[in-house]
This record gives C-alpha cells, sequence and structure tokens, in this order.
C-alpha cells in the first residue's frame, strides 16, 4: 500500500455494498483484481516511460473523497450537450457519479439499441455484460484502468444489435463539481456495436464550480464487423479538475472506428487511446484538438495496434497552448509481426501562443513487419510571422489576424470529424475559448461591414 | 552504367570476404589481472604515469559506478554483462618501452594494420589523413605529428597528452560528460585507457583529417577509450574514427566516451565508419557498442557535426548528441545505422537547445534486415532561452524481409514558443517498383537491393569525407549481404 493513494481505497470494503453489481461474485472478484494491482503499482508516476511528461501532481496533493448520493444531486443550470435546444437527441447524464433520471431522455431510442447505466445494465442482463467488461482493455501496468475497475460506480452501457443503424447521435454526459469537499468517480461504459451495425456516441465531460475533483472514467468499445462507430469526446471540466480517460477499443473485420477528443478544460487532463485492429480491413481514425491556458496541463496518449494484415489507421492531434499550460502528445504506431500491408500515418501540431507554454511530443512506430507504410510528424512553433504580416498589411487587426491564423490552423484537426453537425458543434465550442479579444476583434468587423 | 557495375563488382567482393577483419593477431600482450576493482585502476594509472588528481578523479568515478544500476529502458536486450570477467588493460608488450618511431613498432602490429587497410608508414598515407591507431588499450602509433605541429595542432594519445598538456585535459576531461552521467561512460571514467587527444588553437584550420583506428584483439578485453577534442576560437578540424575487432564467440564491450567542445565561430567535424565484429549469423559473439558521445557549442557561431556510419557490433548503443549553449550555434546529425542477422541497434542523437537562434538538423537512416531490431530513439529540447531556435528531424527505416523490426522514438521537448521544431519519420520496405526495374535490366537481387539502399542513405553519404565515403559504400553492401532471397 502506497501512502499517497491510500485515501484513493481506504474505504473499499465498507464501499463494496453500495457499488454497481455488489450481489454478483464475478463483479466483485473483478473489482478484488483492479484493487491488487492498484495497490501493487501505485500511482503512476514520471519514471514510467508512459508517464514521462506528465506528473500527477494533483492526485499526491489532494485527498479525494468518494462520491456519495448527496453529491448527485447538485444542481446542473444548463446541461453542457453539444446540441443545445434539440429535444430529440437520446441522452444518458450522470452528475458526480449518479444517474439523473430527471435529466436523462433516452425515450426516442430506436429498436435495437439499449442505453442502460452501469448497474441497470448488470441488473438487466449480467451475462451479456460479463462477457465484454474488462475484457477488451489490458489492466497490466495500467494502474488508473486497475483503480477504475475497482471503484467503478457510474457509467453508460450501449448496445447496437446486429445490422441496426442509429442515425441520431447519443450522448453519455457525465457532469461533476459543486461538492463540499474533493471527491472522485469512476465511470465505467461499455460501448458494443454488434456486425452491420452504425452508430454515433458523444461522450462529454462537464465540470461545475471551482472545487477540485477527480474523475477517472474507463470506455471500452466493441467494434463489430463491418460496423461503424463514431465516437466523439469532450472535456470541458473545470478549472481545478483532474481528468483521466482512457478508451480500449478492438476493431473487427472491415470495421470502422472513428473517434475524436476535444480537451479543452481541467487543470490537468490524461486522454488514452489503446485501439488494436484485429480484422482485416479494420480501420480507425484517432483524432483530436485541445486548447490549454493558465497552468492546465493536457495529455493525449494513443498506442494503435495493427495486429493483423490490412488493416488502416489515421491520426490528427493538433493544439493551442497559452500562458503557462502545458500539452503532451504521445501517439505509438505498433505493427505486429505478419500484420503486413499495414498502412499508419500520424501527426502532431501545437502553436505556441505565450513564451511560458510547453509541449512536450513523443510520436513513436514500433514495427515488426516489413511490408508496411508508417510515417508520424510533429511541428511545434508559434503562429507564422509571415502570415501575420499579410493579414495585418491588409488593415486587419492584430488581435483578429491572430485569431484567423488560429482558426485555420485549428480546421484541418476538424476537418478529421466526419458527422458534419458534430464538427461544427465542436469548433464552435473551440473557438469560443479562444483568448478574449478576439471577441473584441469580431466585434470589430461586424461594425466595419455595418458601416460599409 | 560504370558506376553501377563498379558497385556490383564491389559487392560480389565484399560478399565472399564476409567479416574480412575478422582475423586474430598474435602478438604478446601485458595484461591487467582480470576483474575490476581499486587496485586495477590504481594500476592502469600507474601505467600510463598518471597525475594525482587523474587518478582521484578515475577512483571518485569507480567509487560512485559502484553504486549505479544498470539503465532498462532500452530497446536492445542482452544478458547481464560480468564487470568482473573481463580484462581492463591489455596492451602489445612491446609497447612497454614505448618506441619512438614507426621504424621501432613491432613488425607484427604494423602487418596487422596492413591488412586492415591502415596505412601507418607515412609515405603511404592517403594525402592528408593523418592517424593515431589504438590496439586494444594503447596508443601505437601516431602519424604526421610533426606536420601537425608546425601548425600548433595537437593530435596525440590521451595518456601523452596528459603529460604534455595537463592544464588543458584537466580544464576539459568530463566537461561534456561528468562521470556520473550514466552507468558505462561511469566506468569509462575510472578505467579508460586510451583515446585520442586533439587540441586546435585559435585561428587555425587545421590542414588534415585526423583519423583514428581502434582495434580489439586480445581476448576477453573491454576497450574504454576516452576521446577529447577542443577546437579553441576560429577554429575548424575533421576527424574521423574508424573501428574493427576479431571474430570471437564472447560479446566484448567497448564502452568509449568522446567529447568535443567548441569555442567562440569554432567548428568540428566527427565521423565515425563503424565496423565491430557483429557477431555470427546466430547472434553469438560480437561486440557490445555502448558509448557515450557528446559535444558542447560552448562559443557563438560554434558547429558540431556528427556522421556516423554504424554497420557493426552485436549491439549498437549510443547517442552522439550536441549541447547547443552558445548563440547561433549549430549541431547536426547525419546516421547510416545498419542492422542484419541478429544484430541490435538503439542510437539517434540529442539536441539541446539552450542559447538564442540555435539550430540543429537530423537525418537518420536505418536499415534493418534478417532478424534485427534497430530502434531511432532521439531528443530534440528547446529551452525557455532559445529563442529563434530551429530543429529539422527525419528519420527514415527501411525493412528487408518479414522477421526484422524497427521503431522510431523521438522525443520533442518545446519550452520556447519562438523555437520550432519540425519532425518527420517514415517506415517502409524496399519499393517492388524499383527493384523490379534494376532486376529487368539484369542486375541481381543482392546487388538491386545494395542500390537502392545506397540510394536512400546518400544524402548521408554524401556527409562523409572523399576517402571514406568509398568505403562506407562498400561496408553498406557487405552490411546487407545474405538479406535477400
Amino acid at each position: 500500500m502506497h501512502e499517497i493513494t491510500e485515501h484513493l481505497v481506504k474505504n473499499f470494503e465498507g464501499q463494496l455494498p453500495h457499488l454497481p453489481g455488489s450481489d454478483l461474485n464475478w463483479v466483485e472478484a473483478m473489482r478484488r483484481s483492479g484493487l491488487e494491482l492498484f495497490n501493487d503499482v501505485g500511482l503512476p508516476n514520471t519514471k514510467m516511460e508512459e508517464w514521462k511528461y506528465t506528473r500527477l501532481r494533483t492526485l499526491e496533493d489532494t485527498r479525494f473523497q468518494p462520491v456519495n448520493e448527496g453529491n448527485g444531486a447538485a444542481k446542473v443550470d444548463q446541461l453542457p450537450t453539444l446540441f443545445t435546444g434539440q429535444k430529440e437527441i437520446p441522452r444518458i447524464v450522470f452528475v458526480n457519479g449518479c444517474l439523473r433520471t430527471d435529466l436523462s431522455d433516452l425515450d426516442n431510442l430506436p429498436d435495437g439499441v439499449l442505453v442502460h447505466s452501469l448497474s441497470g445494465s448488470l441488473a438487466y442482463d449480467p451475462v451479456w455484460v460479463r462477457s465484454y467488461l474488462g475484457r477488451i482493455g489490458q489492466m497490466d501496468s495500467r494502474p488508473l484502468f486497475a483503480l477504475n475497475t475497482a471503484m467503478m460506480n457510474s457509467g453508460a452501457i450501449v448496445r447496437v444489435r446486429k445490422g441496426v443503424i442509429v442515425k441520431s447521435p447519443i450522448e453519455m454526459i457525465f457532469v461533476a463539481g459543486l461538492t463540499n469537499v474533493p471527491v472522485a468517480y469512476y465511470p465505467r461504459n461499455l460501448i458494443v456495436l454488434e456486425e452491420n451495425s452504425q452508430a454515433t456516441l458523444i461522450n462529454i465531460h462537464d465540470g461545475l464550480g471551482v472545487g477540485p475533483y477527480f474523475a477517472n472514467s474507463v470506455t471500452e468499445v466493441d467494434v463489430g464487423n463491418n460496423a461503424n462507430l463514431r465516437h466523439y469526446r469532450v472535456q470541458t471540466e473545470n478549472l481545478e479538475a483532474t481528468h483521466i480517460g482512457s478508451m480500449h477499443v478492438r476493431v473487427a473485420n472491415e470495421a470502422n472506428y472513428e473517434t475524436f477528443s476535444m480537451s479543452a478544460g481541467g487543470r490537468l487532463s490524461r486522454t488514452e487511446a489503446f485501439v488494436r485492429l484485429e480484422g482485416e480491413g479494420a480501420h480507425c481514425r484517432v483524432n483530436g484538438a485541445y486548447f490549454m491556458k493558465g497552468r492546465e496541463h493536457c495529455d493525449n496518449t494513443t498506442v494503435i495496434e495493427h495486429v493483423v494484415p490490412h488493416t488502416k489507421c489515421r491520426e490528427v492531434f493538433k493544439g493551442v497552448l497559452d500562458d503557462e499550460a502545458c500539452g503532451v502528445f504521445q501517439g505509438k504506431i505498433i505493427v505486429h509481426k505478419d500484420a503486413q500491408k499495414a498502412d499508419g500515418h500520424q501527426l502532431s501540431r501545437a502553436l505556441l501562443l505565450s513564451d511560458k507554454a510547453e509541449m512536450d511530443a513523443k510520436p513513436e512506430l514500433e514495427i515488426y513487419a516489413d511490408d508496411v507504410k508508417c510515417s508520424h510528424g510533429a511541428t511545434s512553433g508559434q503562429i507564422d510571422e509571415s502570415a501575420l504580416f499579410y493579414l495585418r498589411s491588409r488593415g486587419i487587426p492584430d488581435a483578429l489576424a491572430r485569431n484567423m491564423l488560429i482558426r485555420s490552423f485549428m480546421a484541418e484537426a476538424f476537418e478529421e470529424i466526419t458527422d458534419e453537425k458534430v464538427r461544427d458543434a465542436m469548433a464552435n465550442l473551440f473557438m469560443h475559448r479562444l483568448p478574449a479579444q478576439c471577441f473584441l476583434s469580431e466585434e470589430w468587423t461586424r461594425d466595419k461591414l455595418s458601416n460599409e | 552504367m560504370g558506376a553501377i557495375t563498379n558497385t556490383v563488382a564491389q559487392v560480389r567482393e565484399m560478399t565472399e570476404e564476409k567479416y574480412k577483419y575478422g582475423f586474430v593477431t598474435h602478438i604478446e600482450t601485458e595484461t591487467a589481472p582480470k576483474g575490476l576493482n581499486e587496485d586495477i585502476i590504481r594500476f592502469i594509472s600507474a601505467k600510463k604515469s598518471e597525475p594525482g588528481w587523474l587518478l582521484d578523479w578515475r577512483l571518485k568515478a569507480y567509487r560512485y559506478w559502484l553504486n549505479m544500476s544498470e539503465p532498462r529502458w532500452q530497446k536492445p536486450q542482452f544478458p547481464e554483462i560480468d564487470y568482473q570477467d573481463a580484462y581492463y588493460y591489455s596492451a602489445p608488450k612491446s609497447m612497454s618501452d614505448k618506441p619512438k618511431s614507426l621504424d621501432e613498432v613491432d613488425p607484427e602490429l604494423l602487418k596487422t594494420y596492413e591488412k586492415l587497410g591502415i596505412p601507418l608508414h607515412e609515405q603511404e598515407v592517403l594525402a592528408g589523413v593523418a592517424v593515431d591507431a589504438v590496439f586494444d588499450s594503447v596508443s601505437v602509433a601516431t602519424t604526421f605529428k610533426a606536420k601537425l605541429e608546425e601548425v600548433g595542432v595537437i593530435f596525440c594519445p590521451i595518456s601523452e597528452a596528459v603529460q604534455r598538456c595537463p592544464d588543458l585535459v584537466k580544464k576539459y576531461l568530463g566537461s561534456v560528460v561528468p562521470y556520473t552521467d550514466n552507468k558505462h561512460a561511469t566506468l569509462n571514467s575510472a578505467v579508460f585507457t586510451d583515446g585520442s587527444f586533439v587540441y586546435v588553437p585559435k585561428g587555425i584550420r587545421c590542414p588534415m583529417e585526423l583519423s583514428t583506428y581502434f582495434r580489439i584483439n586480445a581476448e576477453n578485453t573491454g576497450q574504454f577509450e576516452r576521446t577529447l577534442i577542443i577546437a579553441d576560437e576560429d577554429s575548424y578540424v575533421s576527424y574521423l574514427e574508424g573501428c574493427t575487432a576479431p571474430m570471437r564467440d564472447e560479446n566484448q564491450l567497448h564502452a568509449a566516451v568522446v567529447e568535443l567542445i567548441t569555442l567562440d565561430n569554432a567548428e568540428i567535424k566527427y565521423s565515425t565508419v563503424q565496423n565491430w565484429y557483429p557477431g555470427d549469423k546466430n547472434g553469438r559473439g560480437g561486440i557490445y557498442n555502448f558509448v557515450t558521445k557528446r559535444g558542447a557549442c560552448r562559443g557563438r557561431n560554434s558547429k558540431i557535426s556528427w556522421t556516423q556510419v554504424e554497420t557493426g557490433s552485436a549491439i549498437t548503443w549510443k547517442y552522439p548528441s550536441c549541447i547547443l549553449q552558445g548563440d547561433n550555434s549549430v549541431g547536426e546529425f547525419f546516421s547510416i545505422a545498419i542492422t542484419n542477422n541478429a544484430q541490435q541497434a538503439d542510437t539517434g542523437t540529442k539536441m539541446i537547445h539552450l542559447g538564442q537562434n540555435t539550430k540543429s538538423k537530423i537525418i537518420s537512416k536505418g536499415i534493418s534486415a534478417g532478424r534485427a531490431d534497430q530502434t531511432y530513439r532521439g531528443l530534440v529540447r528547446m529551452g525557455p532561452k532559445a529563442a529563434g531556435a530551429r530543429n529539422y528531424t527525419q528519420c527514415d527505416s527501411l525493412l528487408i524481409g518479414d522477421t526484422c523490426g524497427a521503431h522510431t522514438v523521438p522525443y520533442i521537448e518545446s519550452k520556447n514558443k519562438k523555437a520550432l521544431v519540425e519532425h518527420e519519420a517514415t517506415t517502409s520496405k524496399i519499393s517492388e517498383d524499383q527493384l523490379f526495374y534494376l532486376r529487368q535490366r539484369g542486375i541481381d537481387e543482392e546487388s538491386a537491393v545494395a542500390l537502392v539502399v545506397n540510394g536512400f542513405c546518400r544524402e548521408v553519404l554524401q556527409q562523409l569525407p572523399m576517402e571514406f565515403a568509398v568505403e562506407a559504400q562498400k561496408l553498406v553492401g557487405i552490411s546487407l549481404e545474405g538479406s535477400v532471397g
């Protein structure tokens, strides 16, 4: 037992009866194995290669308590949705790790789509859940995954049956904050797309207030043969939040998996994507954008494994760093032996707006097959001075010119989102976080245009 | 077409030769007792009649080393090294009373170098190359000394430099690679036996290429050479090292340290053609090449350029690096690493940008064949004061055969918005189209591969001094021998 991690699992035995699936032996066994692993390894530290650039200082300094039902009743003024005002979008909402049926709306779900909370699903169809839960991701050497397994207390289980094509996106919303003491909560999601099905899912993690909390989320995804999943993720936690979110994905024959992670909040956040292309013809697109300011730290870590021949992946991550923010990108493409004809492409680009901002990138290729085509690129730098000069020389004020250049820089990332509605909503959300003077300059353009 | 037939002929010639440097020279050697302890270090120090401060430094390093653990982060895997099962000093016996000139050198030794194709007799020397030859633990001969001294360039074994210019050695030794740096560099600091020392005084452009040939001959010896090159203000020097070793079944450790220092407006060009014995087809034997090479661009507008052709060694594990301290200083790294059969390599560079407007360029070409495994590992760090700094990195890997591996692990850290970092990497196999094109013109497969690979490496080969570019091209051919078909 490590001293600094003790508080996170201190009352494990006492909590066990209140956690989802407490009546199922296999769930308890799973939790115990997670606890054991977490206790063995402790918190990740910067000596571990995967955590070289991210120190979990907030977890070392703050004593987080488990959430209770009272926390779940926190008042949510405005639901953080990508589709404001659209009522027909099915959504499942959790506040501080508690399901909020008053905010959720699952009435419009088409036939063949099942969306439950973790505890609901364990009660409804435990046998089916057992065949997936904890079997997609690898817990070894990932202590925070193990911690989630031990403590999982909320989350959504989504199942799309064979051949079902879901037109409307489904939102899974997690709101946290407004608690008296710092709390920790552990959503565990499971998304299963059966053969020939299609769906668009959006995970939203949002924060309320200014108090610290710890969100440790794990999402397991299984994309069946010839299925197509678009899985988007928005992280807008509050200023003091610590957010660790990992996705563990396996993609079967001729299946498609597309993900886009936007990070625009959190004191310390890390988004991990572990994708295994396990079927021939599998294809994945793992993309992301981040905008960090103040002293925020954002880490995007991805591992894409080409396990069988004829698989393809594409990865684009772009970010803007202001003030004293720190960005980290660690991308790894592994091509297993015999996974011939693998095609992998990875790009990481960062724009530094301030002298104190920092970017650390580690794009990795690990290749054991010869007939492959893999490449990666990484850049970091400031706004192109000559482009800025060009705009300024045409009478565009400095702040607006900068704003325009940031927009065009980010556009390349947002273009990777294939769902148009989501793309616009995400880009909009992002642009609203740009420095305030940009809005002033937008007013300037409006005034100027109206004068003319 | 002339060039092609030439290359084909060379490759064929080489194919038959396999590792042609694998012979052993039977020569009486004087060795220190097996194992490593403070007495051995005192023995080495006494052999070299070193001043007290150097012995103290060695002992300090040794005591520090005892508490260091083996690094574990690297990709190559190898059995634990038994540091007690090696000789730390081995010298040809006839060297005990130092020869005054080449005529006094043991003819057996001279023959060895002749076989290696390294002409020690000055009249035969390629125009403009001065050679320092290191055999096991001692330097056997340095050529062209007089001519170099005319212009004030000091080029001699480091053990001699300790006697001749102790102030310089004392000032710079360990200033780039401190004795606490890493396990192998610390070991080297404790037991280093010989190596080259170069000092180029202010305003001098060294009139010829300097060169060192290293050879490990004796059984069970480790070679720990230490090279120190100082380029004073406004000076320039080009330095080349080459290495070979006999074929032996056991692994031999080569843990060298190279330190380069450039002051204002100075430039050092350091080229390596490394062809230590790579072990046999099944990975038995071969040299462990664990080298710490680092240069410090201390002065403004100074430049350090590393070029390496790594074809030998069972394991190559090194990162020739540049610390760009002076404003406007430039660091370059050009590398070809070829691994075949069971060879492993984990190599790359570190570019640490500290000064303003510093620039660095990294071009790395890796070729992996057979069951070999190769990693490019590099660090580019832009410090908070490195405004206007710029880096461009390109690493390409070529895979030949479906049982080899090629990995790229770059670390890019930027703490300055005015610094621009660009990194690109690709991994692919030899283009079928190119091979087909060559094959349909009647070139056999192996030669075609050699040609394509030579083209792939061209950017780096061009950086080598003329005389060695030819040799390196041939090496590329031989190293890949047996990798196709």
